[in-house]
């Protein structure tokens, strides 16, 4: 068998006896290795004193310069996971995997020769764009494998997944930090060799996921699962193809939601270690804000996990109602915390909010299929990702800009986050909004048993619905 | 129809080694931060 036919959809249908409980840890694998991306600030430091080793010389990058490689990065993972949605889909996830692995460490090699050159557009195409193009594949890759292995609980399965993404970063930055330890010399810093590591070891984790994954077999479903044979609510028993699921007003209002939620956590998460300092000023010390930072990773990684799971009991439009009003109360309190000097209210509010950021993460793949069908919900999800692209601009640019607005007109910088708080909770109040209009999606968009569309990579219709 | 028959195919060693593979870096790595996030406390 060669490599490329054993890459193929066909080969990895999973043969009978095969435990879906082996799915979770290859989506695993390539989660927590793509999921690098938060701790990638950890290079930022040291990528500035390449020359001048001990401090930056002239001729060192400047942290400006070196921003725009994770936000070129988390711009492809947009991309990428918009425009090869359907080919992930239709190609099968070990392939996507694969490809997924060899962009990775792909970025990493490049990156590397990037910084041993010193020529920082060799950085930007490396970890930039070839990473953010495995970021976005990688990302979607397992997605509607999970959901397909467990019909019964699609929430739990993707939240496993996505949790992985957020603990990718407490994996990747102790380990980065060892390494450039370890190969940093009095005249040399180690990061160009660091990331050929992080690029190998990166490399044999995803591709051991890729030869894990397998996809049910046609007909599958778990031991004494009883699929519902009519629409219930919201989740349908039909498939959306991918490209009318973007005709219909349901795709547009998560879309929306996903950037709300998105935007009032990504801004937050950025700021969160000078924001508790300048809102307690000495109550919360620099070391403490650090904790703080780690603290609220562990939430943001765990609230994926629990809000996905919750939402196959209570429901995802259910969920995203929590997200709203529960976020809403918490951003309106934080001023009031800080008016207060209540630290524990401070740090309670927003770890809670933080959970929510992650959970919607999560919940957002079983949302997709409980509207659109398993078919095509991994392309359907990618399409939806350029949501987070977009918030990963406006939600930092909201806090930071209103924060320095604020300061330069006199506002102190304890109270000069409290205007965002309220523009946050604004944001969640127009979610609430596009949650509550979330409808059954209209028949006409359902794709027919003679849909041409439906004789692709992907096999029968009845197999898709397994 | 096929329905899954757990335990056959997929030995309880593939599990543990799976599961292992993935699970002992991300709960070192958790504990790791843990123990960083204390110092909020401290």
């Amino acid at each position: 068998m060669s490599l490329l036919s054993f890459l193929d959809r066909s080969h990895t249908i999973a043969k009978p006896g095969f435990s879906r409980w082996m799915v979770p840890p290859a989506a695993l694998c390539v989660h927590l290795c793509i999921g690098q991306a938060y701790a990638y600030s950890v290079f930022n430091l040291p990528m500035t004193k390449l020359i001048g080793i001990g401090q930056s010389a002239p001729g060192d990058w400047k942290l400006t310069q070196l921003g725009w490689i994770f936000s070129i990065a988390i711009f492809f993972l947009g991309v990428s996971s918009a425009v090869f949605g359907r080919w992930v889909e239709e190609g099968g996830p070990r392939k996507a995997m694969f490809t997924a692995a060899l962009c990775w460490a792909g970025g990493f090699f490049i990156s590397a020769i990037g910084v041993y050159a010193h020529m920082l557009w060799l950085i930007y195409l490396g970890y930039g764009v070839l990473g953010g193009i495995a970021l976005g594949i990688g990302y979607i890759s397992p997605v509607s494998t999970l959901i397909k292995w467990f019909p019964d609980r699609p929430g739990m399965a993707t939240g496993m997944a996505i949790m992985g993404f957020g603990g990718g970063a407490f994996i990747a930055s102790p380990l980065s930090v060892w390494l450039m330890s370890k190969f940093t010399t009095a005249t040399h810093i180690g990061v160009a060799e660091t990331f050929i590591v992080l690029g190998i070891v990166y490399f044999f984790f995803m591709i051991v996921g890729s030869i894990i994954v397998r996809v049910p077999a046609p007909g599958w479903k778990p031991e004494g699962y009883v699929a519902p044979t009519q629409s219930v609510g919201l989740i349908t028993r039909n498939d959306v193809f991918v490209y009318d699921a973007l005709k219909t007003p349901q795709f547009w209002l998560i879309w929306w939601i996903l950037c709300l939620n998105v935007t009032a956590g990504i801004g937050v998460l950025g700021q969160a270690s000078a924001m508790s300092q300048e809102m307690f000023p000495g109550q919360i010390t620099p070391v403490a804000a650090a904790g703080f930072v780690g603290l609220m990773s562990l939430f943001n990684m765990g609230g994926r996990f629990f809000w996905a799971s919750t939402s196959d009991y209570i429901g995802r439009r259910n969920t995203y109602f929590v997200f709203m009003v529960l976020g809403f109360v918490l951003y309106c309190l934080v001023p009031h915390t800080g008016s207060i000097g209540s630290v524990v209210g401070f740090v309670c509010a927003f770890l809670v909010i933080i959970s929510m950021y992650g959970g919607g993460f999560s919940t957002v793949p079983a949302y997709l299929r409980d509207m659109f069908g398993t078919r095509y919900v991994g392309a359907i999800h990618g399409l939806l990702l350029t949501a987070w692209s977009m918030a990963g601009i406006f939600g930092p640019v909201l806090v930071n800009y209103i924060r320095e607005y604020n300061v330069t007109h006199g506002v102190p910088k304890a109270q000069a986050y409290n205007t965002t708080m309220y523009i946050m909770a604004g944001l969640l109040v127009i979610g609430f909004i596009c949650n509550y209009f979330v409808k059954a999606v209209a028949e006409r968009y359902h794709m027919k048993a003679n849909d041409p569309r439906a004789h692709d990579a992907l096999g029968s219709p009845a197999a898709a619905r397994a | 129809m096929a329905t899954a028959n757990q335990g056959q195919g997929t030995t309880t060693l593939q599990l543990v080694l799976a599961w292992g593979f993935v699970g002992i870096p991300l709960v070192l790595g958790v504990l790791q931060t843990l123990v960083n996030s204390m110092k909020l406390f401290h």
